[in-house]
């Protein structure tokens, strides 16, 4: 896994682009704007994505995923900027001549027609003979386990075989992308973990390129091999989940995965093999990242559960003196609410085996430590 | 005439099912009102005069007041079904409503034809223009209907505006002859009844998924495959019922046949008045009456077959 710091840092490479094998990538959109109206909804977004990836475009709503998916798709145009499906430009190709077939929110199922025929349909356009249609319409069943739901209506289908249907039809015509809307949104919990193996197995059996929009984290992180984070239009970090996670580039990306202490200061020491960082809580030492330099001020984000929970006071690097004020616990884990002098709350998840974290009360005054190794500098 | 009137006591005295007990007795009984009322008052305005006229339809005409034998005379049940017989011989009869069926038939495709584009436009349209449009197509019902026929006259005399501007731009020598066509009684009926048919059409495709067809799309159909494959299938039942709507009274239709029409498009309504005014047959013109309301009801029964079977 290379440092997704150090590719943002060249301007001349796209994002993204060290991950890729293939020298030429299968789905390159470049400096992509859309417009509706006065909102900017895809701001110049640049992005390569290689064959047979299964790639996460992860944001809240409104930041533009579901728009970007729309342009793949051929359902919206960009405003400027080119988008390129397999070398191909996709400019003035409409939605129905794309080599894509998309998976909608919403399934879209046809209410008027049979499993069998919603399945089938791309390929009796397409103007496959009936009995290859038939055979393939059963052998696409067959995968999504629905074999013998073929005369059914969408509407006596349950929720999470809808939407094995619904990747049966998107699947049928082998396209060479497939377009995933939040696949996994209408599921409930149970559903939604058992479908994202699923999901996978078969991305991998099939090698289709993937590309997901979800808001979700969990479901980014569990489905995709990169995600690419969206904030008001634009790709904020690209990168493999642990990366994105482990080491975000910005507040807004530390935030929105997971949730995260800052800790706001200024850079000491900006070495080649280590960087000093002075905060009001207490010093940190991290490992170096690029384009930071001494006295610039920082935001350092440590993940709650990279953070150790030890009684007594230490003077020492990555050591915070802080008060227990909550402690909530979750069964394999417990979640501690920390106050450090200044008044700035932390959170610190402990795993519950940990000896001696479980007896620490509120009120108790105890040392928070950031490991090294985990806490990262964020400029943006 | 007792029978429809005892219904809503039968009605009433239905137990209820248990979830609706669930509900409150209080919702119950407001339930109960709901129905019964529209009962009863289909009951009184619908279902007695029906059986009136039916009664009515099996005697014989006679000089008095009312003009027909009544159903049972001194020697008992005296009713017969000869006017039912007549109706049948007769082939003046038989065309009409051949010819209302034809014309019925005719003008709902014709109104289902020009409806639906503009329904489509109107229901893909923006919201405030939406709303604009929707205006427009019920704007004819501010004026009353006679009115607007009587404007029709007035564009298709032999005088009329559509002839004086033709002939003046030199495009035709002799005035055309419209009224009291076929044709007249077309654009008649298709005017007319034109909103009764774009206003379930709207409804029913206002509320398309959007999503259908862009799925459509992207499985590799075109426009034209889009709309006949997702958007028309599911905008059927918006199609019966437009259908019904229009072709339903133009069956019936008599004030524009007989004032736009002429000789070949007579309809079985202007029989109807025919009989009843001018031949005073009350019976005959029951026994017509009573056949026209089988000939509605036949296609109506075969359209709700349809639907379901879908």
């Amino acid at each position: 896994m290379t440092d997704p710091g150090a590719k943002a840092a060249d301007p001349n490479l796209p994002l993204g682009a060290g991950d890729v094998g293939e020298t030429r990538p299968f789905v390159r959109l470049d400096r992509v704007v859309k417009r509706f109206g006065g909102f900017v909804a895809v701001n110049g977004v640049t992005l390569d994505i290689a064959r047979g990836e299964l790639f996460c475009l992860l944001g809240g709503s409104g930041c533009g995923k579901s728009t970007l998916l729309r342009m793949l798709a051929g359902f919206e145009h960009p405003d400027s900027g080119r988008i390129e499906i397999d070398g191909q430009t996709m400019a003035g190709v409409p939605a129905y001549a794309r080599p894509t077939n998309m998976m909608f929110q919403s399934y879209a199922l046809f209410p008027h027609m049979s499993v069998a025929r919603n399945v089938g349909y791309g390929l009796v356009r397409e103007g496959v003979a009936r009995a290859e249609i038939g055979q393939r319409v059963e052998e696409m069943l067959r995968l999504v386990r629905l074999e013998t739901f073929g005369d059914r209506r969408p509407h006596q289908l349950s929720g999470g075989q809808r939407q094995r249907v619904a990747l049966a039809r998107a699947l049928i015509k082998r396209p060479k992308l497939l377009l995933l809307d939040e696949p996994l949104g209408a599921l409930d919990a149970k559903l939604r973990e058992e479908t994202q193996f699923e999901l996978r197995a078969l991305q991998a059996r099939r090698g289709v390129t993937f590309i997901v929009v979800t808001h979700d984290q969990v479901e980014a992180m569990t489905l995709a091999s990169r995600i690419g984070v969206m904030e008001a239009g634009e790709i904020r970090q690209i990168g493999a989940p642990r990366a994105v996670y482990e080491q975000p580039q910005s507040r807004f990306v530390a935030g929105f995965l997971g949730s995260v202490n800052l800790f706001e200061g200024t850079v000491d020491v900006a070495a080649p093999d280590l960087m000093r960082i002075r905060t009001p809580g207490g010093g940190f030492v991290v490992p170096p990242a690029s384009g930071l330099s001494a006295r610039q001020p920082v935001a350092l984000a440590v993940r709650p559960e990279k953070m150790r929970i030890a009684a007594g006071a230490a003077q020492a690097d990555n050591a915070l003196q802080a008060v227990v004020e909550e402690r909530a616990y979750l069964g394999d884990r417990t979640m501690f609410k920390l106050r450090l002098n200044d008044g700035t709350v932390l959170k610190v998840l402990s795993a519950a085996a940990e000896a001696g974290v479980l007896a620490v009360e509120p009120e108790a005054a105890v040392d928070g430590g950031g490991a090294a190794a985990d806490g990262g500098g964020l400029t943006a | 005439m007792t029978a429809p009137l005892s219904s809503p006591g039968t009605a009433g005295s239905h137990p209820p099912t248990p979830a609706r007990r669930a509900g409150g007795r209080q919702g119950g009984g407001f339930r109960l009102i709901i129905v019964l009322l529209p009962l009863l008052f289909l009951s009184v305005f619908f279902a007695a005069p029906f059986l009136v006229v039916a009664a009515i339809s099996l005697g014989d005409p006679m000089l008095a007041r009312p003009p027909y034998t009544p159903l049972f005379g001194p020697d008992g049940f005296q009713g017969d079904l000869e006017n039912y017989a007549f109706l049948l011989t007769d082939s003046l009869y038989l065309s009409a409503y051949l010819n209302a069926v034809k014309i019925a038939a005719v003008a709902t495709l014709l109104a289902l034809l020009i409806g639906y584009p503009m329904a489509y436009v109107i229901a893909t349209s923006p919201e405030p223009r939406r709303a604009v449009l929707l205006m427009l197509v019920v704007l004819p019902f501010w004026t009353s209907f006679l009115l607007r026929v009587y404007a029709l006259i007035g564009l298709m005399n032999t005088n009329g505006l559509i002839n004086s501007v033709l002939s003046t731009l030199g495009v035709i020598d002799a005035p055309l002859v419209m009224r009291q066509t076929v044709f007249a009684v077309y654009v008649g009926t298709v005017y007319t009844y034109l909103p009764f048919m774009i206003l379930p059409l709207y409804a029913a495709l206002v509320r398309r998924d959007e999503s259908l067809a862009e799925a459509a799309a992207d499985l590799g159909a075109g426009a034209w495959t889009v709309f006949f494959t997702v958007t028309l299938p599911l905008s059927l039942p918006g199609v019966v019922a437009g259908s019904m709507l229009v072709f339903i009274p133009v069956i019936g239709e008599y004030v524009i046949p007989a004032l736009l029409g002429g000789p070949d498009s007579l309809m079985i309504g202007q029989v109807l008045w025919n009989a009843f005014f001018s031949a005073r047959d009350w019976p005959l013109a029951a026994s017509v009456a009573v056949v026209m309301l089988g000939v509605v009801v036949l296609p109506l029964l075969f359209l709700r077959r349809v639907v379901e079977a879908r």
